[in-house]
């Protein structure tokens, strides 16, 4: 509650929102106190008197009554009936909502016949039959208002609940010996009221506008009473004649309904946890750089990372993602990068082409050379050429990489028709070799496929057949296998491996599996809290591993044939990258901890092909 | 040995594009009928891959999925959910994705206090009590009791997920991938505790896994599921060296080894049957190098074939 | 696709009926001897026994709901007492001037919200995200009345650049041209709250979007910025926009209510406001009924319109 009011009160203009309205309604509370002349008294001898009058700060109307007095009346009653409705409608609908979408089937399928029969109507309908059988009135108005709106939050709410029913801690909630009303009051409804609230607070505004809508058209209140609304519509025959008492009630509903709506969306970013960790800011065509100097080049091959570092900046946070890598590939070899999750493996291949999502990732330091060129801070056009025509990507969840709404076919041939300008029927021949290539059976009907009509196994292979559309030098594959079953994860490690005996392929390979890496890599590269750890030649890695971490690693992982047996386990967990230990990341878990490993700054010390980050590693190469 | 979760024909199908009243259009077999023991203080591994139907059949075990035909029978009495705080008591589930299992919005102590108070009736001293023994059962500090799940990491959380199906002192309980969400160094953490509990506690595990080399390591005896149905069953030591049925062959070939020089197991690109459609006979046989005539026409009886390995297949492999 | 397009109209049957239905049901509320009641001040004698025989209202609810739904059936929707024409009559004649002004409307707020909500999204948290922001909460705040009142102020009486009001000039007028200079401003105001709605939900959708990780292969192919944002992310977003823009049409219907008694459009909403004052019953119903139904009609249009876009939808 103290955190949202903070965020809250930094949001500027729901800020702005908060105050105008809550001078508004201090205003209107103090109404009956403050010196006014009654509202409703006539005089006709001042008619349409022009504002700033003496007496009449904001003039008068058709008969004579005092524009300011009834200006704060109406403000009133306009406030109090949207409050109101928008109360009733939440309430009702909220509850018809929860309970379609918690217990679903039959229920929800009766209810929500009923909603969308509602829905049916363009609102103004129902409110009006409403009115027409209730009679004109601002009570009936206030009924037909909450009425026409019920639909809509039980629609909503209904989606969100659906959503948290299924999640698994309302089933272990029933296993925990709960009845229904209990799981509903206690573990739906507090899981749904942000969404309530969220839901009201940007549709008051509108019912405060659909409350004045009918009172205008004569429906809501009824003379000598008058709402904002009302006020408008007797002030429209004058219109011409005297503006003023269009524009008082006028201008009074935007800036109520204005704040109103400021605040709202203001309500809706606190609550929102997405909008709170900036999730929901859009990913820029390439990363952000900003580094102060380029490195030397020290390595060679035709892809090369030097001391390449990423951050995120979150709020004053600094993850410090990857930090300091340096790698490289030649023609025809398979780098594998293992680590665990947040080691920064992936975010290491995702900047190589400025791929990491900025804001808030920023590539503060290195260079990636790609025969010789530096692709960090490269123009974009340039680094557009490259992408996926010489260096390409494949990557790990086939069901959400391939767009959804693409023919498989289209998005091949788009992959090569942005970098080679060729016929359409050039293009599907292409294409329809790449699928050959990937071993997909009957490509001329698998390109005419949408995504969603393969397997996983079938998409990755599109996935693959993408990366080598513009036969690329070098192949960054992030995971490609680790939403697959086994089967088809032989399958696919099997063809990425023929294909880059073939074609001479660089090969960057993201894992977390050691399995995979002894099967396909070259060489290995062992990521911990975005770092290197260790580097070298996959078997004598993992036949000799020189950091503690790596040996600790290689000895968690179950294999098969071991029989039943107690498993290898690292206690505690990896830091957090925006709080690393000074020295080395690993020592809060290593048993070889001596005071030196927490000192300073512990450098990869390369020797024989292999490098190792440790003071008192497990093995030296000779 | 007594059985403690009998399975007798259970199986589920569900509706696909079901109109508001009368029957649906098509039906999808999640789970053909299964016919399983699982002996008290055993645990009983469950491997397949993904739409192989090991988590429905898991859900149907402790009532959050209705079985569509067959009964289950739970420590020797009658399926009956009806009391949810006595059925609670006899069968508990710990869940694959450890932070989703846990409500965002109550303290660690709320979610551990619930089955102690639904379940079990305690009082307040009487359930502080036993969250600090649970507690320290599976090693978390009483100072997590204040904090929202957000706040831990996976491992922790799938540490409180267990704590709660302690909390319900059930002897069974259904691990539905408890560590697959898991890093490797992590999740050694969790199946060495999950040892630990059972020793101590005495309890059943069904242990519910794709990984191959985890469910050998931590199981008595292992069912393989195929497309809803068991296709091989028998001791943990001995089903993935020596396996009867080519499917399970076929899973145990393809598991990444270091030392093993990378080869496709299955040459020919295969799929699944397709659910909506399934074919007539064996379902494995479009992918089985063994199938001959009879097993695109007859569907196979698990059978035993020898040192307590059942599968279901017409031309086994030799031991 | 054809088959598809056939069991969406069928399904819109039991929705049609509903709203009869609802209709009848909220008419039925209306206290006293329902000929008095739905006659008024129209209730002579004469009157009363006509409408009696009529809608059968001596016999009971479900009876009378019967027979009113049989005559609307035959395109007998009853007789208006107070313009003593028949209700299909008045009810189509003023729906095609309605449908004129919402059309025009409803075209120019998907376009423009659209365009905004790309716009906006693309360039996040720049001058031109922030301005058009601003407009967009202007837009949804302002009462469309107001609005329109102002733009008469404005621009037929301040700069005698536009009619005041009407569809038509009373005198000589009657050409396109006359149409178009008498439908700028209701359609302008009449669009501005949808477009605002349209241009907040466009921008919500293409962040979403742009966060897929289908975009970012777009990237990784080398796909230019431009194609991305309206290609790709596009194309995904219109998935979750076009649902909207068929609730937004209600909204542009509904709105068309104040618009047109602001500026004297002769249409559909109008004469409902005016049956309702006049408490012309069967007037108001057929209108409702009428209205709801070609909504419901739209709304199929817009289903079908979104399976032909998202192959997933199974037609």
């Amino acid at each position: 509650m103290r955190l949202f009011l903070k965020l809250l009160a930094r949001n500027r203009l729901a800020l702005a929102g908060a105050i105008v309205l809550s001078g508004v309604i201090l205003l209107v509370l103090l109404t009956p106190l403050l010196p006014l002349s009654a509202p409703n008294v006539t005089n006709t001898a001042d008619r349409f008197v022009r504002p700033f009058s003496p007496g009449h700060l904001l003039g008068t109307d058709h008969l004579g009554r005092d524009l300011l007095s009834r200006l704060l009346w109406g403000t009133r009653l306009s406030l109090a009936v949207g409050f109101s409705a928008a109360l009733i409608a939440a309430t009702i609908g909220a509850a018809i909502g929860i309970v379609a979408g918690y217990f679903g089937g039959r229920t929800d399928n009766l209810i929500m016949r009923g909603v969308d029969m509602l829905m049916a109507f363009p609102y103004i309908l129902l409110a009006l039959a409403i009115v027409a059988a209730l009679g004109p009135g601002l009570m009936n108005a206030l009924i037909a208002v909450a009425a026409v709106n019920v639909p809509f939050f039980a629609r909503n709410i209904r989606g969100i609940t659906v959503g948290i029913a299924h999640k698994e801690f309302v089933d272990a909630a029933k296993l925990s010996g709960m009845g229904h009303t209990r799981i509903i009051l206690s573990e739906i409804l507090p899981n749904v009221l942000p969404v309530i609230v969220i839901a009201m607070s940007t549709t008051v505004g509108w019912m405060i506008l659909e409350t004045a809508g009918l009172s205008f058209l004569g429906l809501g209140s009824q003379p000598p009473q008058a709402d904002l609304g009302s006020m408008l519509g007797e002030a429209r025959a004058a219109l011409i004649s005297a503006p003023h008492t269009s524009v008082v009630p006028g201008v009074m509903i935007l800036i109520i309904v204005m704040s109103i709506n400021l605040l709202g969306d203001g309500v809706r970013d606190a609550l929102d946890p997405r909008l709170r960790s900036g999730a929901l800011s859009r990913p820029m065509a390439a990363t952000l750089v900003d580094r102060a100097e380029v490195p030397e080049k020290r390595t060679d091959g035709i892809l090369s990372l030097d001391d390449l570092e990423t951050q995120f900046h979150v709020g004053d946070r600094i993850f410090r993602a990857v930090n300091g890598v340096s790698l490289s590939v030649v023609p025809g070899e398979c780098l594998g990068i293992i680590g665990e999750s947040g080691s920064g493996k992936s975010v290491t291949a995702l900047s190589v082409m400025g791929l990491v999502a900025s804001p808030p990732g920023v590539i503060t330091a290195g260079a990636v050379r790609y025969k010789g060129r530096d692709l960090i801070g490269m123009r974009y056009p340039a680094l557009r050429r490259l992408r996926g025509d010489r260096i390409a990507y494949i990557f790990q969840d086939p069901q959400a990489t391939l767009h959804p709404l693409y023919r498989v076919g289209d998005q091949l041939a788009e992959a090569i028709r942005c970098h080679h300008r060729i016929s359409k029927s050039e293009a599907h021949d292409r294409v329809l070799e790449l699928l050959k290539s990937v071993r997909i059976p009957n490509p001329e009907s698998r390109a005419r496929s949408f995504p969603h009509e393969m397997s996983g196994g079938m998409r990755q292979r599109v996935g693959i057949a993408m990366a080598l559309a513009n036969d690329p030098d070098v192949i960054i594959a992030d995971e490609p296998t680790t939403a697959l079953d086994v089967t088809v994860q032989a399958q696919i490690l099997s063809l990425l491996d023929d294909l880059r005996r073939d074609r001479g392929l660089a090969i960057i390979f993201i894992t977390h599996d050691f399995g995979v890496v002894a099967q396909l890599c070259d060489r290995v590269a062992v990521m911990y809290a975005g770092r290197i750890v260790e580097q070298g030649p996959t078997p004598e890695i993992l036949a000799n591993p020189a950091h503690p971490y790596t040996k600790r690693l290689i000895a968690c992982v179950p294999e098969l044939g071991g029989g039943r047996r107690e498993l290898a386990a690292i206690p505690g967990l990896p830091p957090s990258v925006d709080d690393l230990p000074p020295g080395c990341a690993f020592a809060p878990r290593c048993r070889k901890k001596q005071t030196s490993c927490e000192r300073g700054e512990i450098a990869l010390k390369p020797q024989n092909g292999r490098a190792v980050r440790c003071l008192y590693p497990e093995w030296r190469p000779s | 040995m007594t059985e403690a979760l009998h399975l007798d024909n259970l199986s589920k199908t569900f509706p696909v594009g079901k109109p508001l009243f009368g029957p649906p259009k098509f039906t999808v077999k999640a789970v053909r009928p299964v016919t399983l023991t699982v002996e008290t203080g055993e645990t009983l591994g469950i491997v397949g891959e993904s739409g192989c139907g090991k988590s429905t059949l898991a859900r149907m075990l402790v009532g959050l999925i209705p079985p569509t035909t067959g009964t289950i029978r739970i420590e020797g009495k009658a399926f009956d959910n009806a009391d949810p705080a006595a059925f609670g008591k006899s069968i508990q589930y710990v869940f694959q994705d450890p932070i989703s299992s846990l409500n965002p919005r109550k303290t660690i102590r709320q979610i551990i206090d619930a089955p102690l108070k639904r379940l079990h009736g305690m009082g307040k001293a009487d359930r502080a009590q036993r969250i600090s023994e649970i507690f320290a059962a599976v090693n978390l500090r009483e100072d997590f009791l204040t904090r929202y799940p957000h706040e831990f990491s996976g491992g922790q959380a799938q540490r409180i997920g267990i704590a709660r199906a302690l909390a319900a002192n059930a002897r069974i309980l259904i691990l539905d991938e408890p560590v697959s969400a898991l890093d490797v160094s992590v999740q050694a953490q969790v199946l060495n505790l999950l040892a630990k509990l059972k020793r101590e506690f005495g309890l059943t595990y069904l242990f519910i896994s794709h990984d191959l080399a985890v469910v050998e390591a931590v199981s008595t005896r292992v069912a393989v599921l195929y497309f809803g149905a068991v296709v091989e069953i028998g001791e943990a030591e001995a089903i993935f060296s020596r396996p009867r049925h080519p499917y399970t062959r076929l899973l145990a070939d393809s598991a990444p080894v270091v030392g093993r020089p990378l080869t496709a197991p299955e040459g020919r690109e295969t799929e699944l049957p397709d659910p909506l459609n399934p074919p007539p006979g064996c379902s494995f046989a479009a992918r089985c190098p063994r199938a001959t005539d009879l097993c695109r026409r007859v569907e196979p009886e698990l059978t035993d074939k020898g040192d307590h390995q059942l599968a279901a297949c017409h031309h086994p492999l030799d031991p | 696709m054809g088959s598809y397009i056939l069991k969406r109209l069928f399904s819109a049957i039991p929705v049609l009926l509903g709203i009869t239905i609802i209709v009848f049901a909220i008419m039925a509320l209306i206290p006293g001897d329902p000929a008095t009641a739905i006659l008024g001040s129209y209730a002579t004698p004469e009157n009363v026994e006509k409408l009696n025989r009529d809608l059968g209202l001596d016999k009971p609810a479900v009876a009378r709901y019967f027979i009113w739904l049989g005559n609307m059936l035959t395109g007998d929707f009853g007789q208006s007492f107070a313009l003593n024409r028949p209700v299909i009559d008045e009810v189509l004649e003023r729906f095609n001037a309605t449908l004129v002004l919402a059309g025009t409307a409803f075209v120019l707020c998907c376009f423009l919200g659209i365009l905004a909500g790309v716009i906006s999204a693309s360039r996040q948290y720049g001058f031109a995200d922030k301005a058009i922001t601003f407009v967009v909460l202007l837009g949804i705040s302002i009462p469309s009345f107001f609005l329109g009142m102002m733009m008469i102020l404005l621009f037929a009486v301040n700069l005698r650049w536009l009619p005041v009001s009407g569809m038509y000039a009373i005198y000589g007028g009657g050409d396109l041209w006359d149409l178009l200079k008498h439908l700028v401003m209701p359609a302008a105001a009449l669009a501005v709250v949808a477009t605002g709605v349209i241009a907040r939900l466009s921008r919500s959708a293409m962040l979403e979007v742009l966060r897929q990780d289908f975009i970012r292969t777009a990237r990784a192919k080398g796909v230019s910025e431009r194609r991305v944002i309206w290609g790709h992310a596009l194309r995904a977003a219109m998935v979750s926009i076009i649902p909207v823009l068929g609730i937004q049409a209600g909204f542009v219907l509904s709105g068309a209510v104040y618009i047109e008694i602001v500026f004297q459009w002769p249409g559909v909403g109008r004469m409902l406001v005016d049956a309702i004052l006049k408490r012309d019953i069967l007037l108001v119903q057929g209108g409702v009924v009428f209205v709801a139904a070609c909504y419901v009609l739209f709304n199929i249009m817009v289903d079908v319109a979104q399976s032909l876009l998202d192959p997933r939808i199974k037609t």
